[in-house]
């Protein structure tokens, strides 16, 4: 049902652009025809910097999750912890980390740790807030039946905390793989020979192959939805009980 | 089996609930303790249940000095005691999970205890408590009464000698109210349990505790107990003696309101 909702609605999509490329009849709008065309003509080169790109966000995200959740977690579950880190997270938290890309470069070069790191710095801050809220606010009645079973601070960590912050860190990372996207995009316009953000910025800027350069767009639209379709699936699978009802 | 031995108790802003107050039991009686909110009910449970300590003196079980939860304790929480993330019978199935995890280390799971295969003990309590035909579910897709019935299946499934409850009836409606009332005075004589209901409901008080522990404006230092000895009978809830018994509490609650009649 939703699978076929999204199909229709790039379909539409697609019949929209090829309407306006045909009444536009310029260079800088290829209908989705020859933008299919290119896809296909480049297609090894393409898939090359494709698989560049979603290693790098993907790798991005799990360093993410895995600072950032036990972090959250602990914030979140002790007060203590917590005066001590949230001024710090408060001040850090509005600052466009994008602006610490050229300083990460001029430290870590052009390596692909440069790329991951500034992804990396800015969904931890998406992941950690809202698990330590979520920690935060867990009913007392609950972790006091838990502690009354038994639990002691490991099992509370493994049996309540850990699986009460899922939904929030499935969210949060939904909320957060556009950004994560955009922001590997603006690491891949410099310093690198791979990855969709480089094909697209070369075909637009040196080779003036706009087909090729759509192409490129797409292509790093299509992570983006693979993404966003495998948080999707994920909070089905490890989150049933939000979907129950 | 449960001793209040000169127990003080203080909240932070200094204000004191309990003071030297003593008081004790005896395995498999059944206790409620009545009074309005903010008497200091659900401290006095906390304290028993480990989760809290006093400021002063001791609160023993079984001459054990109670100073962080007892494997052999139950709880059962007015609502929102279970994982809303665990379908009904993963929700049985956590103490003895938690022991599992444990080992019958004597801090978290009783030492002698062995678990043995966790589905059979959590089948027969799903069974026990009617629960078997939604084990399936989470909790926000179950009816208030079957998620207390999950609360008590998975205390149960422990095998504590003492059940503490807290306002476990409040959040029913009637029938559901009495048909669980009946069940766990059921319980409580099957397993010959210690059983301890905290509550604001005089009528709940009444119903289940042979002795009653009045509690009414803070701070507390003789404990002011009514012998109960009907309590949990079933004919006992429709008797006059029972109206009786719950307006007595009432007056002792609120001195100087009568009763009309």
């Amino acid at each position: 049902m939703r699978r076929r909702h999204v199909l229709f609605t790039s379909l539409i999509a697609l019949i929209v652009w090829q309407i306006i490329a045909m009444l536009i009849q310029r260079d800088i709008l290829p209908s989705p025809v020859q933008v299919a065309q290119s896809m296909v003509a480049n297609f090894g080169e393409l898939s090359q910097h494709f698989v560049a790109s979603a290693l790098r966000v993907i790798i991005s995200i799990i360093i993410a999750i895995a600072l950032a959740v036990p972090a959250g977690l602990a914030m979140g579950q002790m007060p203590k912890v917590n005066r001590i880190f949230s001024p710090l997270v408060y001040i850090v938290y509005p600052i466009p980390k994008i602006v610490f890309l050229p300083i990460i470069l001029l430290f870590f070069g052009a390596t692909d740790l440069s790329k991951v790191l500034t992804i990396v710095l800015i969904l931890f801050f998406q992941i950690l807030v809202p698990v330590r809220d979520d920690a935060a606010s867990l009913r007392p009645e609950l972790l006091n039946s838990v502690k009354s079973l038994g639990a002691g601070r490991r099992a509370l960590f493994r049996f309540v905390y850990l699986p009460a912050s899922l939904p929030a860190v499935l969210t949060s990372l939904r909320l957060s793989v556009g950004t994560a996207v955009a922001v590997l995009y603006i690491t891949e316009t410099t310093a690198t020979l791979l990855g969709l953000g480089y094909y697209i910025y070369l075909n637009y800027s040196t080779l003036f192959d706009y087909a090729a350069t759509y192409a490129g767009a797409v292509a790093m639209g299509v992570l983006g939805l693979v993404l966003y379709f495998l948080i999707d699936w994920l909070e089905r699978k490890l989150c049933p009980w939000k979907f129950a009802n | 089996m449960i001793n209040f031995h000169e127990v003080t108790f203080a909240y932070p802003s200094g204000r004191p609930v309990f003071v030297r107050f003593s008081c004790s039991s005896e395995r498999g009686e059944a206790w409620a303790v009545v009074g309005a909110s903010g008497c200091g009910k659900t401290t006095l449970l906390m304290m028993l249940a480990g989760l809290r300590r006093p400021t002063h003196g001791s609160i023993t079980i079984n001459d054990e000095v109670i100073d962080r939860p007892r494997p052999q304790t139950g709880l059962v929480l007015q609502d929102y005691g279970l994982l809303p993330w665990a379908t009904i019978a993963q929700n049985v199935a956590l103490g003895l999970r938690l022991r599992n995890y444990y080992g019958p280390d004597g801090r978290h799971a009783p030492i002698e205890h062995a678990v043995g295969p966790i589905d059979l003990r959590v089948n027969q309590w799903l069974k026990r408590l009617g629960i078997d035909t939604v084990r399936n579910q989470f909790p926000a897709q179950v009816s208030g009464g079957q998620r207390q019935r999950t609360a008590i299946a998975r205390t149960l499934c422990l095998d504590p000698d003492l059940l503490l409850m807290d306002e476990p009836f409040s959040a029913l409606d009637a029938p559901t109210r009495e048909d669980l009332q009946n069940l766990t005075i059921e319980l409580q004589r099957e397993q010959n349990l210690t059983l301890l209901v905290v509550t604001h409901n005089i009528e709940d008080a009444v119903f289940i505790g042979q002795k009653i522990l009045v509690l009414g404006q803070p701070p507390h230092t003789t404990p002011l107990i009514i012998e109960n000895p009907m309590a949990g009978d079933r004919a006992y809830r429709s008797s006059s003696r029972f109206f009786e018994m719950c307006t007595r509490v009432r007056e002792l609650l609120t001195p100087g309101i009568t009763a009309s009649h």
